[in-house]
């Protein structure tokens, strides 16, 4: 895998214009680098303006920073996504299925497919939830899955985010950005359409609400506050859907349902989707340091009165260890192959797995078992010898902390720079929307781009930009 | 509506009318110093004064300067009520609202807080200062502008008038807590070129100059200018103004409720008992003791406001 050639999403790996990009190309031939590069700033412009930006984490003060927005579209034909697709809602019905069968009758591990301790052992486990089955059956309302090219019909999915997955907000505020920037590179092509995906979301939000609701389901997008990194998305998808955006100290228990206190009272929510980790939800439950949650939430929800989305203790699906077993689990819950490939991973907890992976560093990636964000990960190619050195150490201390994978030579797509278009390696998060209805992927999702050359990082707290991504009409 | 919400919009359009009243007042305190150079301290006293912020200035400051005073109130981090800090408040909690508000007003407020920081990065110099002071006047006025022409007249306009309003009773009734000497009937009865330009002062930082004249002519006093800004309904800065659409906004909070509630009724109590008199009965009371007397009222109305609609826990 180390020593194919990176394959250019644009020019593949032959140098040769691919079909999804041809009509982008000759529209880009007839622009005027000056030109573009005035869109480039009118494009910061506009997000600075929209205040579409992030806070960073570790700074003293709340800074706001602005994601890096590159102007060059990158463009997936309908037939290379419909395949995407396929395999994007086999592994989340699996994941949902996985979650329902740790959390009652544990078929997995009775059939020796699963460690009893990959389960018992992990912290993302939560004993709360053994027996509780949420409304509707569901547990993973909305799942990030992110993937990697590496050939044409070669994808990979990196990780799964069974969580809180962030960043649906960039999705669409890159779309409305190049809508408004390059109408007339959206009559030129086909590109179907994201926007509906705030509706969708509330559609299939309601869809899951509990028993105890009356009439019209309430809605409500609960955030840990204004200084959270992403309270701009939690903000803009409250907006959005036309809902209420809570805090935890806005809530409290009222006659055995989570109520919002209101200009005229407390009201009952239906529906709440959470973008507070579990560890914060419930002081009474869980950590009881918590100022973020809501105290008796956890009985609420056991007793049928609201829906939680997602679902406490979903992180044991997408938990980096339990990802080695992904192929297994869909294979047992849906009896079909896995559309989608898992990249190759070594649990370092297994002792001749860990050999393999001390002797063979420089060219691994490894990481946290419960690392996001990029941060904690030794990427062993362009490491220093100390960077590596520090590894070896913390892998034998605590091993079982750890995975490796080897580097994937990501695909790269054109971004804008001075001199025209340059290569740049990509991932991209697809969104996906559960419900009893239906699974629904959004066409295209977020292209995290990283823009340093060479760089394989495309995580927006390390550098990292975004992009909007089309799916074109053959 | 949320509690939060609600409390988050009031502070809002509070901060935001602040900041326009805070620039107003540096406009007329730089006009008058221009003009009449032996005023100048004793003005940029009342001028802070006026701003609510003179013994914190007097706490963090050796001695008043013209150019001490103009930082203080424009930009100084230190003082809350500071241009800058007041626009940084607004935008604050208008990201808490962000739901609350259409995307116009959401884009005005953030541009307003944009322009602001980077105007007021550095101390501003003298030459600028008309055009600093006309741009954040300007922002201000967009995101009122936005507010009027792009949000529905709800419970969420509702309590961003309330903001507004209140804000500005306050602006209104300080300035005059703190000129009301030369409104007094012995002052005017001295007619010297002085207290013209206290009137000149006055007038000027309530943007009703050229309306004022237009209304009571040449030959209008003292008694005219208090009865223009406490009692004259047809001055959206007076006191009888904005205490009557404070009554009427929270009349319109109170739609289908058996009775008026605790803070309508003392919107009511204030009108009625205070501003529905002639400019006599004002001095009778003494002018004074009538401007105290409504500040507390204020006060106490905004602190009621926040009950009624359970802004805190």
């Amino acid at each position: 895998m180390e020593n194919t050639p990176i394959f250019d999403e644009m020019w593949g790996s032959d140098e040769r214009l691919r079909q999804p990009y041809q009509k982008f190309h000759s529209w880009f031939d007839g622009e005027d680098l000056k030109r573009l590069r005035a869109k480039q700033r009118e494009a910061e412009e506009l997000f600075r303006l929209t205040g579409i930006t992030f806070n960073v984490y570790g700074r003293a003060e709340a800074e706001e920073r602005l994601i890096p927005f590159d102007i060059i579209p990158r463009i997936i034909s309908e037939r290379e996504w419909s395949r995407v697709t396929r395999g994007i809602e086999q592994r989340v019905r699996a994941i949902n299925a996985f979650l329902h069968d740790i959390y009652h009758r544990q078929e997995i591990i009775k059939a020796g497919r699963i460690p009893q301790e990959m389960i018992s052992r992990n912290s993302a486990f939560e004993p709360r939830m053994i027996g509780v089955s949420p409304p509707g059956g569901i547990y993973t309302h909305i799942v990030g899955i992110d993937l990697v090219r590496t050939g044409p019909d070669d994808f990979f999915v990196l990780e799964d985010n069974a969580r809180t997955p962030s960043g649906v907000s960039y999705m669409l505020e890159n779309r409305e950005t190049m809508l408004q920037m390059f109408p007339e590179l959206f009559s030129q092509n086909r590109v179907k359409g994201v926007q509906s995906y705030p509706t969708d979301l509330r559609r299939s939000l309601a869809a899951c609400a509990p028993d105890a609701t009356g009439g019209r389901p309430v809605v409500a997008v609960l955030t840990p506050g204004i200084y959270n990194s992403a309270y701009y998305e939690h903000a803009f998808l409250a907006d959005q859907m036309g809902v209420e955006l809570v805090e935890g100290h806005d809530l409290r228990v009222v006659d055995g349902r989570v109520a919002m206190r209101t200009t005229r009272g407390y009201t009952p929510i239906d529906v709440l989707y959470r973008r507070v980790d579990d560890e914060f939800l419930d002081p009474l439950n869980f950590n009881p340091e918590s100022q973020l949650g809501v105290p008796g939430i956890m009985d609420v929800y056991r007793a049928g009165g609201i829906t939680i989305a997602n679902a406490p203790g979903t992180g044991i699906a997408d938990d980096k260890a339990i990802y080695s077993y992904m192929p297994e689990i869909v294979e047992f819950y849906t009896g079909e192959r896995p559309l989608l490939q898992n990249v190759p991973t070594w649990r370092c907890s297994e002792s001749d797995q860990l050999a393999y992976v001390l002797d063979n560093l420089e060219e691994l990636v490894v990481k946290e078992v419960h690392g996001s964000g990029g941060y904690g990960m030794l990427i062993g190619p362009t490491a220093t010898k100390k960077d590596i050195a520090t590894f070896r150490r913390k892998l034998k201390a605590r091993p079982g902390n750890y995975i490796a994978q080897p580097t994937l030579n990501l695909s790269s797509v054109p971004i804008f720079a001075r001199q025209g278009l340059t290569p740049r390696h990509v991932d991209l998060r697809p969104f996906v929307l559960v419900s009893p209805e239906g699974i629904k992927v959004t066409d295209g999702g977020l292209t995290r781009v990283a823009l340093k050359k060479g760089s394989l990082v495309v995580n927006s707290s390390q550098g990292g930009g975004t992009k909007d991504t089309w799916v074109v009409e053959d | 509506m949320l509690g939060k919400t609600a409390n988050g919009l009031y502070w809002m359009y509070r901060s935001l009318e602040r900041a326009e009243n805070t620039a107003r007042l540096i406009e007329t305190g730089q006009r008058i110093a221009l003009t009449r150079l032996e005023l100048g301290e004793s003005e940029w006293r009342s001028v802070l004064q006026s701003a609510g912020t003179l013994d914190q200035f007097d706490a963090t400051h050796e001695e008043l300067t013209k150019d001490a005073a103009i930082d203080w109130l424009l930009r100084d981090r230190a003082n809350p009520s500071s241009v800058l800090s007041s626009i940084e408040t607004a935008r604050q909690n208008a990201r808490l609202v962000r739901t609350a508000l259409t995307h116009e007003v959401w884009e005005a407020t953030n541009a307003a807080y944009m322009s602001a920081r980077d105007m007021l990065a550095r101390k501003v110099v003298e030459r600028d200062l008309p055009n600093v002071l006309g741009s954040m006047r300007r922002r201000s006025s967009l995101v009122r502008g936005m507010t009027h022409g792009t949000m529905l007249r709800n419970d969420i306009y509702d309590f961003a008038r309330l903001g507004t309003f209140i804000e500005r009773a306050d602006n209104t009734a300080r300035i005059l807590d703190v000129k009301y000497y030369v409104l007094l009937p012995s002052a005017s009865a001295v007619g010297s070129s002085l207290d013209n330009v206290q009137w000149e002062s006055i007038l000027r930082s309530v943007s009703a100059r050229g309306g004022f004249r237009m209304e009571y002519g040449a030959g209008a006093g003292t008694r005219d200018i208090a009865h223009f800004l406490i009692l004259d309904r047809r001055m959206p800065r007076s006191l009888a103004f904005c205490v009557r659409k404070l009554g009427d906004n929270l009349g319109y909070l109170n739609k289908g409720q058996m009775r008026p509630g605790p803070a309508q009724l003392k919107a009511q109590h204030i009108e009625r008992t205070y501003l529905s008199h002639d400019i006599d009965a004002v001095f009778d009371y003494g002018l004074h003791e009538f401007i105290q007397k409504v500040l507390k009222l204020l006060a106490e109305l905004s602190a009621q406001i926040e009950t009624d609609f359970r802004f805190y826990e």
